[in-house]
């Protein structure tokens, strides 16, 4: 790779991104520990009878994901900001939602990935059934990138402002109901033993969608709060 | 320059706007007002009782204008935010803004009719439809703009950054309907059409029609008003916001 093109640019920000998280590698688990939390709620809430649990598991699962999801959203362009990187990146050369897909996959690989390899865990603890496990992890595998590119939008507004925690679920959950709909919706039609590629097939076609829009979109709205 | 060309130019000076907006500003009121009582007289005293809904059924003459009003307020914003990110007008940055608490009021004008409407009908105040459900969506992404809106110092970059999410927003928009649509329907179907023959009585048309009119001028009187004083807010150190406060601290006097 040509030092100073644009490949090179990538590889050298996947490489630093990646660096990043080994080092500070115990924030990793912080996601995964919510996300048990939070499945570990409902028992206690609703009661533990084992039938219940399992008609409502693969729901509670999606949403413990997508909530631990956006907490980790917070981290995506938070350092970045503080140490001034994030504006040396809108100032580079290279096209800017490229570098941003860069960032987004990183941070998909290390908070959305482990919670993926966690699910099929928490769907056994509140006794999902087998055959839906499958439904579940490939339901998440394409729902979860969603969930990052269409939140990284959000999280590009609201850089650099103070406590936008609560601010950014307020634009964040909105945008994410039709994702909750068709990956859930497919988990609870493989329940009931009915077809569930439809909604699968929906969510495949509303990634390919955000993976080439979400990145522009981003970069745009970063350009639009980091003037 | 071309006559239409140059009118537009000055439409968009805030001087301009801020005088023209407070000449339209009393009709758009005055005439919102005398057609929405006049619709309202029509549909609670001159319509005919419905056949299986009985007089509940009148709520539809607010409740079906705001729904619609809604979702036009939201189309506004949108397509003011769109001119606003595409060619930096300042002033399609303040109708932006300014449309979206009116569509948010909208919105849950419609939310609570609804709820209202469906107690005695449906037996519910609320259930889990997709119409209802996409609206309170609808509701959300209003709030999440007025919130984006407010969190930002920089007034114009505040306006930016809410009006980039409108825009975000209506592209889900369709996505959400159809994807509750797809979940779960008990809500009725649409009964009003412009292509066809609507599917309800001529003497229940006419007062609907006319408060859909009466909430879109008086949608656009409260745009009016709430672009003033963002103006007046805007450019207040600016020579003509100086002149308009001391005209009209001498028209007081």
């Amino acid at each position: 790779m040509t030092p100073g093109s644009t490949p090179a640019a990538c590889a050298a920000l996947l490489r630093r991104d990646l660096t990043l998280v080994w080092r500070r590698r115990g924030d990793a688990f912080n996601p995964l520990l919510f996300a048990l939390i939070v499945v570990a709620l409902f028992p206690l809430a609703l009661g533990p009878e084992p039938e219940q649990l399992r008609r409502i598991a693969a729901g509670i699962v999606f949403v413990a994901l997508l909530l631990a999801g956006l907490l980790a959203l917070d981290t995506l362009f938070r350092s970045d900001y503080e140490d001034g990187s994030l504006e040396q990146l809108v100032l580079s050369p290279h096209p800017l939602s490229l570098l941003l897909a860069c960032k987004i996959g990183v941070h998909w690989l290390t908070t959305a990935l482990p919670l993926i390899v966690l699910a099929p865990l928490l769907g056994e603890l509140l006794h999902l059934p087998g055959e839906v496990r499958g439904v579940l992890v490939v339901a998440l595998l394409l729902a979860t990138p969603l969930l990052s590119l269409i939140g990284a939008v959000c999280v590009a507004l609201t850089v650099g402002m103070h406590r936008s925690g609560m601010l950014l679920a307020l634009l964040v959950l909105p945008l994410y109901v039709p994702i909750l709909i068709f990956g859930a919706g497919a988990c609870n039609a493989a329940q009931a033993g009915l077809p569930s590629l439809a909604p699968l097939l929906w969510l495949a076609a509303a990634l390919v969608l955000a993976l080439v829009l979400a990145p522009l979109a981003c970069a745009a709205a970063l350009r639009i709060s980091i003037s | 320059m071309n006559i239409l060309l140059l009118w537009f130019h000055k439409l968009g000076s805030p001087p301009t706007f801020y005088r023209l907006a407070g000449l339209l500003l009393p009709w758009c009121y005055g005439i919102g007002l005398v057609l929405g009582l006049v619709a309202l007289y029509g549909g609670l005293v001159l319509a005919p009782r419905d056949y299986q809904q009985g007089d509940a059924y009148r709520i539809i003459f607010v409740h079906v204008p705001t729904a619609w009003m809604s979702l036009f307020a939201y189309a506004f914003m949108a397509a003011n935010a769109f001119i606003a990110l595409v060619w930096h007008i300042k002033l399609s940055e303040i109708l932006a803004i300014a449309s979206a608490p009116i569509g948010a009021a909208f919105t849950l004008i419609a939310l609570v009719t609804g709820a209202l409407w469906g107690k005695p009908m449906w037996g519910t105040w609320w259930t889990w439809d997709a119409r209802l459900t996409s609206e309170l969506v609808l509701l959300f992404l209003y709030l999440g703009v007025i919130g984006l809106n407010a969190a930002i110092e920089d007034r114009r970059q505040a306006a930016r950054a809410a009006g980039f999410l409108a825009l975000v927003g209506i592209v889900n928009l369709p996505i959400v309907h159809f994807s509750v649509n797809w979940w779960n329907t008990l809500h009725q179907g649409s009964t009003v059409r412009l292509m066809g023959p609507s599917k309800i009585d001529a003497a229940m048309v006419w007062p609907l029609l006319l408060m859909a009119l009466a909430t879109h001028i008086w949608f656009f009187g409260s745009v009016l008003m709430r672009a003033r004083i963002a103006l007046l807010q805007l450019e207040g150190g600016k020579d003509w916001v100086r002149r308009v406060a001391l005209d009209e601290g001498a028209g007081n006097d």
